[in-house]
Formats: C-alpha cells, sequence, structure tokens
C-alpha cells in the first residue's frame, strides 16, 4: 500500500510541473506579444533618403515624412537593414504589394534600422530600388517607440490611425494583401466623426473579417 | 496731483508685471514630443554619463530593470548592444526632462509589453513565479522532515512484528528461553 501513497503523491507534485513544462515546449520563446496592435501607432516624422520609384509614393529626399498627416490613409511601415538577411527575402513581396495597392491611397515606407544611409541606399540599388520611400532613423526613436526588437519587422496602420497588425520577421505576401484589402473595406470618414475603435483585430493574428 | 496718480501708476504696472512672473514660474511648460513619440525636455542640456552622479544611479537602476531587447537575458544597463545603448540614451533623456523611473518603465512597457521587465510584476499568473518557489520549498522541507522523522524513529515505538520481522538476530550463543540457561 505503500508504494501507492508514493506514486499518488509524486504524481500530485510532479504532475502539474511536468504540465507546466510541456505547456512552455509548446511556445515560441521568440514570438513575443506586441502590445501595440489595436492601440494608437506611435506617431513620427522622420526625413526621407530614398525617394522611391513609383510617382505615387514618391517623397523628395530631405523631406520630412509625418504620420500624422497620413491620417485617413493605410500605412505600411517596414523597419529594415541592410544587414538584414531576412530583409532582401521579403523586398520583393513589399515592393509588388506597394505597387498593387499605390492607386488606392496605400502608402510604404521603409525605416531604416541602426543602418547608415550609404549603406541603405546602396543596398537598394542592388535589389533594384524600390516602388516606396526610405526614412532615416537616428537613435532609432521610431524603432523603440514601435517595440522593435529585430528585424525585419512591419505594422500595418489602418485609416484611424491604429496598429492593425504587426508582422515578425518577413511579411506574409497574402496575408498582408488581405489584410489590407480588410482595412480598405472599412469605411472612411473624417476622423473622430466615427469610432474608430471599429476595426475588428486580434493582438498578434490575423485581422477578424469584418 | 499727477505725481500722485503717476506713483498709482507704477505701482499698478509693478504688480501687474510680478503677477506674469509668479504664474510663469507656477504653470510649468508642456513637454516636447519627440518624433518618436517620447517627451523630452526643450532645449534642456542632457548631461553625459559620468557628470551627474545622481542621475547616473537613477538611469542605471532603470536600466537594470529593462530587457534588451536584442539580447539573451540581459539587461540594458549590461548590454553592449547598439540598441541597448540607444535605450539607455532615451532613459536619460525622458529622467532629464522629469519623468519619475516608474513613469520612464511604464513606457517602455507600453511599447515593448511586460516582456521588456527583467522582473515581471507580481500580479496574475506571474504570481505562480513568485509563489511556486516557495510552495516547493515547504514541500521540499515538509517530505525531508517526514523521512528524517520516520529515520531517526526509537525502536521502540516501531511495531512488534516489524521488529520480528526485519529485527537482527541474536547471537548463536545467547540463550533463547530461561529453560537453557545455566
Amino acid at each position: 500500500m505503500n508504494w501507492k501513497r508514493s506514486f499518488l503523491t509524486t504524481a500530485a507534485v510532479g504532475g502539474p510541473l511536468i504540465a507546466l513544462l510541456a505547456y512552455g515546449m509548446t511556445r515560441d520563446p521568440r514570438d513575443i506579444p506586441s502590445p501595440l496592435p489595436g492601440r494608437e501607432a506611435p506617431t513620427f516624422a522622420r526625413a526621407a533618403f530614398v525617394t522611391g520609384d513609383h510617382s505615387a509614393l514618391r517623397v523628395p529626399v530631405g523631406d520630412t515624412v509625418r504620420l500624422h498627416d497620413l491620417r485617413g490613409r493605410v500605412v505600411v511601415v517596414n523597419f529594415w537593414a541592410s544587414w538584414c538577411l531576412a530583409c532582401r527575402g521579403e523586398h520583393s513581396a513589399l515592393s509588388e504589394t506597394a505597387r498593387a495597392y499605390a492607386d488606392k491611397g496605400v502608402r510604404f515606407f521603409g525605416m531604416l534600422y541602426n543602418d547608415s544611409e550609404a549603406n541603405g541606399r546602396d543596398w537598394i540599388a542592388e535589389m533594384g530600388g524600390q516602388p516606396y520611400p526610405a526614412l532615416s532613423d537616428p537613435g532609432a526613436r521610431a524603432a523603440i517607440a514601435y517595440g522593435l526588437y529585430g528585424v525585419p519587422e512591419s505594422f500595418v496602420i489602418g485609416a484611424d490611425g491604429r496598429v492593425a497588425y504587426k508582422f515578425i520577421g518577413a511579411v506574409n505576401e497574402p496575408q498582408l494583401h488581405q489584410l489590407i484589402d480588410s482595412l480598405l473595406a472599412v469605411p472612411t470618414t473624417t476622423p473622430g466623426t466615427r469610432d474608430t475603435r471599429s476595426i475588428p483585430v486580434e493582438r498578434s493574428g490575423a485581422p477578424v473579417p469584418p | 496731483m499727477t505725481s500722485r496718480r503717476d506713483n498709482k501708476r507704477m505701482r499698478s504696472t509693478q504688480r501687474l508685471v510680478m503677477a506674469l512672473v509668479v504664474v510663469a514660474c507656477v504653470i510649468p511648460a508642456p513637454p516636447a514630443q519627440q518624433p518618436g513619440g517620447a517627451p523630452v525636455a526643450q532645449s534642456v542640456v542632457i548631461p553625459a554619463p559620468g557628470v551627474d552622479s545622481v542621475l547616473d544611479a537613477r538611469v542605471k537602476g532603470v536600466a537594470s530593470h529593462l530587457r534588451c531587447p536584442v539580447c539573451q537575458g540581459e539587461s540594458i544597463q549590461d548590454s553592449p548592444a547598439e540598441l541597448a545603448a540607444q535605450m539607455k540614451t532615451l532613459v536619460r533623456e525622458q529622467l532629464v526632462a522629469g519623468r519619475s523611473e516608474q513613469q520612464v518603465l511604464d513606457y517602455f512597457v507600453e511599447k515593448y509589453g511586460q516582456w521588456i521587465l527583467l522582473a515581471p510584476k507580481a500580479e496574475g499568473f506571474n504570481l505562480l513565479v513568485y509563489w511556486l518557489p516557495v510552495v516547493f520549498l515547504c514541500l521540499g522541507a515538509g517530505i525531508i522532515w517526514i523521512a528524517v522523522k520516520r529515520w531517526t524513529r526509537p525502536a521502540s515505538e516501531i511495531p512488534a512484528m516489524a521488529v520480528d520481522a526485519v529485527g537482527p538476530k541474536p547471537p548463536a550463543n545467547t540463550p533463547l528461553n530461561d529453560a537453557g540457561a545455566v
């Protein structure tokens, strides 16, 4: 009878501990939930150092891009660097999507993260150019404001100025298209005239269809 | 008559100027907003590390609580990473701008979530982290106490049957009963 009691005691103590450790094994330690989706996008004012090839997306070099001025448009901010390998992989997806949605008012910006503008310019030339402008981020202030912990990371901001989604790692093109379509489907009105909290989003998953 | 009126006018002007000076001193200027969203003091000189020891200690205190986002379990105080240094600069600027240590920590939690804190807040599910070690310590101590008590139990307390079964056998020349006694 004694072994039975020992077994039950061990199971009662060890069982929950093993269950807790097993739950931990199912989670990706690199998948850190961001508090930003669903919240107001941190505002930034950053100078362009690469103008962008597409006529609708072009910003003259040296001009300051202010996120606040883009209220009412869907905006995609992609943090990248020339030393980032995954950024090469997503560049064509971002460029294609930027071209496809340029005439629908969607604006794309590449925000350089901890890299020199010269390296950034060379990299864009090496990649065959890009349709959207590249902005510099001295001191990584915008990166910190967006809770960045690596590149590439991309933020999709709705017309209401709220972060709708955060891509960790390279963007997923079909998901990006689906997301932009769902944000464009939301009727845009003058800011402040409707409840801007109406866009349903998940914290770290795909947007909930409207 | 004229001089008395002039004096009165001068006194009222002086009062008005003094009142404006007092109001200007009492009302604090709103902090300027950085493009990145972090408020910093306008035209305030940020002392470099090593100049203001009190500020350095405050920066170190806050930086020791913040996890370096691009490192493995290191604080931004200990990390040599570029992003950690940039975050420390931001901590310094915010403290100089008049924010408290808690407000600076809250700013980073707002951007990165609770993950950015090296020591999670003792609330909700996080309580497990704080209480499980105590629970297991008590449990372990209890198990050891019971085991030691059993091992050191005097022979008189052990049931007779158990003694018969496991007790040491008497030596061969020991008389087993009175009949065998000389």
